[in-house]
């Protein structure tokens, strides 16, 4: 039990790397699709309602297998330079949390946004301020307020599906606790140990959304 | 499209039976968290802190701890446990656990985590008056429960159940890392003697997303028929 802490510890690093990386990126994806969520051309809308029912319709497990087994089978990217990312698998496992986790976002984002009062926005009309300026400065903040208890679900959601990078032989939290299974047969001990860095994680994340909501709630 | 046909040429038939094993799993996972959440749910509503905190203890862990890692304890753990009280009653040949036990009891036991949640969410949103006016009309403890509670529960429950019914159905794709033929593993198999992975698991995540889809609207059927009168 001892022995195997300082390895997990070791792995918990490609976990965080891993899940920092998916919501840097899924967080942009998001607010994109949110976006075009709201637009009034319903093609558009169509298309990022697709996707988000795709995503979320799907195993992830689906969806890191398609990408990291799955397109390397197309001949014409193996000769593009976007191979080069796609036969790592430390990149295909990005890229899939990353579509996923946007596809939550977008919804989560979509959803903050409807709930804005229209006398918001037109009160920021009024005062004759451009409507660029009241999305960014108006919409963008109040729906990042809005949506901060439901994206602390989504942070913890996406914590535990990097656990599924293991699939695709990266040695993250999980696949270092499975191998350790494996090759000592001590599997709960080894389940207390990676279980706890689980939770201590899930801990941590869930005190800093309730801080962060706590310090731009409207009524202080 | 012949790589789907039935019969021995193709994967058709044996994608067909793994959709009825995800199916079968789901079900049974379903199952399982219920008689989870039926244990649980009244420890976290207890009056008792102690049995509170068993309550709280088993929806956190189980809900902050990655799914894959509660399979792998299973999937290793599992047989050695059974080994284990079996060498108690003095027993001590090796006992080999199905694969569809071990993985509707993991997937089970998370399930149940959330359906812990959502029984808990939905009997607090009943109103007190409700409890009161049963006792006071003298129904005993099993009807208050049958008769008025759970009626009412699940109109606030079902659309939240939903949500863990979509999340279990998903959780057993991961139940292919123990070697249980569903959709997953299938695909798998099928992508590995064909060298056609991006056709099989696309048709796997289009299994997938035909299961979500159907069961929605099943789903929603089951919503209009117990908010009758609301």
């Amino acid at each position: 039990m001892i022995t195997s802490f300082p390895k997990l510890i070791g792995a918990t690093v490609v976990t965080l790397k891993l899940l920092s990386a998916s919501l840097f990126f899924g967080l942009f994806l998001g607010l994109f699709f949110a976006i075009l969520r709201l637009n009034k051309n319903i093609f558009i809308n169509k298309f990022a309602y697709g996707y988000s029912y795709i995503f979320r319709g799907t195993p992830l497990l689906v969806q890191i297998f398609i990408i990291y087994f799955g397109l390397g089978q197309i001949e014409y990217l193996r000769s593009t330079f976007l191979w080069v990312i796609l036969k790592e698998p430390y990149w295909c496992a990005i890229i899939a949390f990353t579509l996923n986790t946007g596809a939550y976002t977008s919804e989560i984002l979509r959803s903050a946004f409807q709930t804005i009062k229209p006398g918001i926005i037109e009160a920021g009309k009024s005062l004759g301020i451009s409507s660029k300026i009241i999305f960014y400065k108006i919409q963008i903040p109040i729906a990042i307020r809005q949506s901060l208890p439901a994206y602390g679900n989504e942070i913890i959601l996406m914590m535990k599906g990097t656990s599924l990078a293991s699939t695709v032989t990266l040695m993250d939290l999980t696949g270092v606790a499975k191998y350790i299974i494996s090759t000592t047969f001590k599997p709960i001990e080894v389940f207390i140990v990676a279980g706890g860095i689980y939770l201590f994680m899930t801990f941590i994340i869930h005190n800093l959304i309730k801080y962060l909501e706590k310090k731009y709630s409207f009524q202080q | 499209m012949e790589l789907l046909a039935f019969g021995k040429t193709g994967w058709g038939d044996e994608l067909f039976y793994a959709t009825l094993m995800t199916v079968a799993v789901s079900i049974t996972a379903m199952l399982v968290g219920f008689f989870f959440a039926l244990i649980f749910t009244p420890l976290k509503l207890s009056k008792y802190k102690t049995l509170n905190l068993v309550g709280n203890f088993y929806t956190t862990v189980i809900r902050g701890v990655p799914e894959l890692l509660v399979i792998y304890l299973f999937f290793f753990g599992g047989s050695g446990a059974i080994m284990y009280v079996a060498s108690i009653f003095g027993y001590f040949e090796y006992i080999e656990i199905n694969a569809f036990i071990t993985g509707s009891m993991a997937i089970g036991i998370i399930s149940g985590a959330y359906s812990t949640e959502v029984f808990r969410g939905a009997i607090q949103s009943i109103d007190k008056g409700q409890f009161e006016a049963a006792r006071v009309l003298g129904i005993n403890k099993f009807g208050q429960f049958y008769k008025i509670i759970l009626p009412q529960m699940l109109r606030f429950a079902i659309p939240n159940l939903s949500n863990v019914w979509q999340i279990t159905l998903k959780d057993t794709s991961l139940i292919s890392v123990t070697g249980l033929v569903e959709i997953m593993r299938q695909s798998y198999i099928a992508a590995g003697s064909t060298r056609d992975p991006l056709f099989f698991y696309s048709f796997a995540a289009i299994l997938y997303l035909l299961l979500t889809y159907v069961s929605m609207k099943l789903i929603n059927k089951l919503e209009v028929k117990y908010s009758r009168g609301y």
